[in-house]
């Protein structure tokens, strides 16, 4: 199976240009014969929205979005948009296409609200973590910041996931003698989650500026055992690609078998548990 | 010999950066802020500093030199070395130059306010080269490149609406011994390396002993103060004086209306600033 990340550098506001930037991407994942190409983070509208956000949140029925959808019988395409849902509440979700028709649709569910990101005012809390089949397996979305929960990824797995898939919209920031502040965490946190969860993961971080803000790129895919099988520049636009051996999962399995072992009946048993000691907690103790 | 910026990058680790990493960021930053406005070219003011040679030097990495120019405007009173270590970066770079003589606008207009401090004097010095900047700005289609450094920005030590003003600033989240750093990489003439910073506003006007401190030790404490938000109490702690702590920390809160657009009174229910909220690249 051939996958893809689309490192691209989306338009600020502008859902047309980037509606055919898409378009242009998608033209050369096919000629890679990519069979799954992923998008970053709000791919379709760029990040720092601001008072943007109003006007640029699209219906799943809009046309715009069924348009792209139809994009998606060559290959599965996942991208991201500010979702208006039916009761107008604004979401930063990625919708996953496949054969003409929306698969799945998650809605970022931990919305970094704080230092230089503003999300939580802009966006409503997604709530659900789970994953879905596609004609590859069964996936999942964590959008950026979600992946740094580890709830987040343990869910999926516990919910049969052998993707995540990780479209983010990561900053250039806190510099210092080595490296991009997060930058290694990133890596880590993949390596780890994928190691830990034995399962494949994609991470597709955009690049370009929004008022002075880069984006890294270093775009990345892990597999099952924790390995990175290849990883994108920095801040340069690539479209990376590789091919996965689906088998890999269930060799991972077997071999260290801690999705089989995992107590599942104990974590539920002991968060209850903590969650009623936090109910019933004092509140000026 | 180990240099004082050598020095510093020892007691300081924390503040040195990765340059080549620092260097793509910024020019990749720069090209982009620029190309997507519509424009092509950049002009900046150059005075022989190291802040504006520094500046010069990314904006040609950005652009090439072809597309840069830069602009030297002295006053009858800025000193030849000055001058002479601007056509150093000027020849290094092979960027475009012109010189605009400030002094007979300047001198024009302080004949009629005789009484005019130094301050007064030195503002109205930034503020004339800012408007240079602005119409060449126009005229070769080309947008202002800043170079106001972090610690200056912090500091306030700065004209607002005149060095401080720009397009896009390149340094602006760069603590002078950063800036120091980065321009021994690139390849700044070492006599604007070693020479003691100024604003050459008068005869051995030098900034450090206007404000009382060094580059080096407020870069030290600055960073402890805002990336590690220490509060008083650990600074002191940390080795840095009550003096210091107390010039610093008032400096900056006082000179915050020099990093702000002008306070705009309330009245309808979206205020541009307030909850008119768009970042300038909307839709670039």
């Amino acid at each position: 199976m051939r996958v893809g990340l689309a490192q691209m550098r989306p338009a600020l506001g502008d859902i047309q240009r980037n509606y055919h930037l898409h378009l242009d991407w998608i033209k050369k994942a096919k000629q890679n014969q990519v069979e799954l190409l992923l998008f970053p983070e709000l791919s379709l509208t760029g990040y720092h929205l601001l008072d943007l956000t109003y006007d640029l949140g699209r219906s799943v029925h809009s046309q715009e979005i069924k348009e792209l959808v139809t994009y998606s019988k060559d290959l599965d395409i996942v991208f991201g948009f500010v979702e208006l849902s039916e009761d107008h509440v604004l979401y930063n979700s990625t919708l996953y296409a496949s054969n003409g028709e929306i698969v799945h649709i998650h809605r970022k569910v931990y919305l970094p609200t704080y230092g230089m990101f503003d999300e939580g005012r802009y966006f409503g809390r997604g709530e659900v973590i789970r994953s879905f089949p596609t004609r590859f397996g069964q996936m999942g979305i964590l959008i950026c910041e979600d992946m740094w929960h580890p709830s987040a990824p343990f869910l999926l797995a516990q919910d049969k996931a052998q993707f995540i898939l990780v479209p983010s919209n990561s900053p250039a920031r806190s510099l210092d003698q080595s490296e991009i502040g997060s930058q290694s965490f990133w890596y880590a946190n993949l390596e780890n989650q994928a190691a830990l969860n034995s399962l494949f993961i994609l991470f597709c971080n955009r690049v370009g500026t929004e008022d002075g803000i880069s984006f890294f790129g270093g775009s990345s895919i892990v597999n099952p055992y924790g390995d990175e099988l290849v990883r994108a520049n920095m801040l340069e636009e690539q479209l990376l690609y590789t091919d996965i051996d689906l088998d890999e999962v269930r060799r991972a399995r077997l071999e260290t078998p801690l999705l089989r072992d995992e107590n599942l009946d104990l974590t539920i048993r002991e968060l209850n548990r903590i969650r009623q000691n936090r109910l019933e907690q004092k509140r000026w103790t | 010999m180990v240099s004082k910026l050598e020095e510093q990058l020892q007691m300081a680790p924390y503040l040195a950066l990765d340059s080549p990493l620092a260097i793509s960021i910024l020019t990749s930053a720069l090209k982009e802020e620029v190309e997507k406005a519509g424009f092509h070219k950049v002009v900046l003011g150059l005075s022989g500093g190291i802040d504006s040679a520094l500046s010069l030097y990314l904006a040609v990495q950005a652009f090439g030199k072809d597309n840069v120019i830069a602009v030297c405007m002295p006053y009858r009173t800025s000193s030849a070395s000055s001058l002479t270590d601007a056509q150093k970066v000027i020849l290094d770079t092979g960027v475009q130059s012109l010189t605009v003589d400030i002094s007979p606008q300047i001198d024009a207009y302080f004949e009629l306010m005789p009484e005019a401090t130094p301050l007064r004097k030195g503002n109205k010095m930034a503020r004339e080269r800012m408007t240079i900047l602005y119409d060449l700005s126009a005229h070769y289609n080309a947008l202002v490149v800043g170079t106001s450094n972090r610690t200056e920005l912090l500091l306030g030590y700065g004209t607002q609406f005149g060095d401080a003003a720009s397009a896009v600033n390149p340094l602006g989240d760069l603590y002078k011994t950063q800036v120091r750093q980065l321009s021994k990489f690139i390849g700044v003439p070492s006599s604007i390396l070693e020479k003691a910073p100024s604003a050459d506003l008068w005869e051995d006007q030098t900034d450090e002993k206007e404000l009382g401190f060094s580059y080096y030790d407020v870069d030290r404490f600055l960073y402890h103060l805002l990336d590690k938000r220490l509060s008083r109490e650990q600074l002191v702690q940390q080795g840095f004086s009550d003096t210091l702590v107390e010039q610093v920390t008032k400096r900056i809160a006082r000179n915050q209306y020099k990093r702000r657009m002008p306070i705009i009174i309330k009245i309808s229910n979206r205020t541009v600033g307030v909850d008119f909220r768009y970042m300038r690249d909307w839709g670039l």
